[in-house]
């Protein structure tokens, strides 16, 4: 598969390995095109290790990666298509925004400096300045707009906001969606905090204990998992039409937070739709080694 | 998967982003294992610290919770004891519940082999319950 029906990201089985150590392990997501994704994972699950992958500067040790139908590597074709903002915006200190502005123009073969430079000025930051003068917000803002002036189809973020302040982090927020909502523009953005990034997001990629745990809209994964509560009783005799993620035991009562197989549940159990975040947390729970089976994409609703 | 294990009777969740405020949360699971019969009169609900460090929320939250729940007659504080469960909420006892849900739950297998969709099945149930009142008015 390549260009238009390609998806903005695909791996199959892939895997890292350092030394004896695997940094990601068994993974397999596929991302449609014209989505915001959220790379969320505890820190170590490998979210680096995959964007690097996926950005070409990594090459897997296991199995195969795709962006937009293409294997990545350093040829001018593949990068003319992606976007890369390291963690920590590696800029280069003493220059300013306008001086990266211009090396960019250099060293790329499609480069958009007007639109970078609109962005910055209506953010108002100034581009004449060295960009160790600015603050972390408008160094991440000028990371953004260089990667932007690339004009990607698929944009990769590694943790663009952890190190922001909160206003800062929502008004980095607003660009990138701005940015997303203008054209052809897939973004993964990683961020082991959820919570950054559930209003920006429609689409989500779990990592924990260096595995996906879970791949799928947003929505679709709120309809497919549920608390249940009922009294004490053994998991084995829960019943059916679920994979329990996550079990809670106290001497009377037993909750359960289950991914659904089927619409129909006993009614013993009371059960009540759960937020996102208490789902990322159930899947990334220390005790969890690995997930039930090893989860797949989950599809749109029954 | 993971399991968690606690010796206290029943285990809390909260949910941030429902709007419900925290202490209405665990005021509502409460009378919820009552209803069900996961807690009888009798059994001694976790403690303060107990539940502050399942749910990482205030004391104070757990507190005015247990309160409303003494003030409602539904449990009651002994001294230096702890908190217990005094009274069920009103409603049919657990069995009762449990039977009905369990014929509801055959309904809606047939309702869905017939063909019908939740949102068909809803909505017969809203006209069958407004008709159902408009009965007990004539």
């Amino acid at each position: 598969m390549s260009g238009q029906n390609a998806p903005a990201i695909q791996t199959t089985r892939l895997g890292k390995r350092y030394g004896s150590v695997w940094a990601l392990q068994d993974c397999s997501v596929s991302v449609p095109r014209g989505h915001v994704s959220a790379l969320v994972g505890p820190n170590g699950a490998g979210k680096t290790t995959l964007l690097k992958i996926l950005a070409g500067l990594s090459a897997p040790s296991t199995g195969e990666a795709a962006v937009l139908g293409r294997v990545p590597g350093q040829t001018g074709d593949f990068l003319d298509s992606i976007g890369y903002l390291a963690q920590d915006v590696p800029l280069y200190k003493r220059l300013s925004a306008e001086d990266h502005l211009r090396l960019g123009a250099h060293l790329n073969r499609r480069w958009d400096a007007s639109a970078a430079r609109g962005r910055l000025a209506a953010l108002r930051i100034p581009a004449d300045r060295p960009v160790a003068t600015l603050s972390g917000g408008q160094r991440a803002q000028v990371g953004l707009s260089l990667a932007l002036a690339k004009r990607p189809h698929v944009l990769l973020l590694d943790e663009p906001v952890a190190a922001l302040d909160p206003l800062a982090r929502r008004e980095f927020l607003a660009s990138l969606t701005e940015a997303a909502a203008d054209g052809d523009l897939s973004v993964i953005v990683s961020s082991h905090l959820l919570h950054d990034l559930e209003r920006v997001c429609d689409y989500l990629i779990l990592l924990a204990a260096s595995r996906t745990q879970l791949c799928g809209g947003i929505d679709d994964v709120l309809a497919a998992h549920r608390v249940m509560v009922g009294p004490r009783r053994d998991i084995a005799d829960a019943g059916r039409g679920f994979t329990v993620i996550k079990s809670t035991q106290t001497t009377r009562q037993t909750r359960l937070l289950v991914r659904l197989d089927r619409a129909v549940l006993d009614p013993s159990w009371a059960v009540t739709e759960v937020g996102l975040e208490d789902i990322v947390l159930a899947y990334m729970g220390e005790r969890s080694t690995l997930a039930a089976s090893p989860l797949t994409v989950i599809g749109p609703a029954r | 998967m993971t399991i968690e294990v606690l010796k206290q009777s029943i285990s809390f969740q909260l949910s941030p982003d429902s709007g419900v405020p925290a202490y209405l949360q665990l005021v509502q699971q409460v009378k919820q294992a009552l209803r069900m019969g996961i807690l009888d009169v009798g059994d001694k609900l976790p403690t303060v610290k107990e539940v502050v460090a399942e749910v990482a929320v205030n004391p104070n939250t757990v507190m005015k919770a247990y309160w409303q729940l003494e003030h409602e007659g539904l449990v009651e504080g002994r001294q230096g004891v702890g908190t217990f469960a005094v009274r069920r909420p009103a409603g049919p006892p657990p069995g009762t519940q449990l039977r009905l849900a369990r014929r509801l739950e055959a309904w809606v297998g047939t309702a869905r082999d017939a063909g019908l969709d939740d949102e068909a099945i809803e909505s017969m149930l809203r006209a069958t319950l407004s008709g159902a009142r408009a009965e007990n008015i004539a």
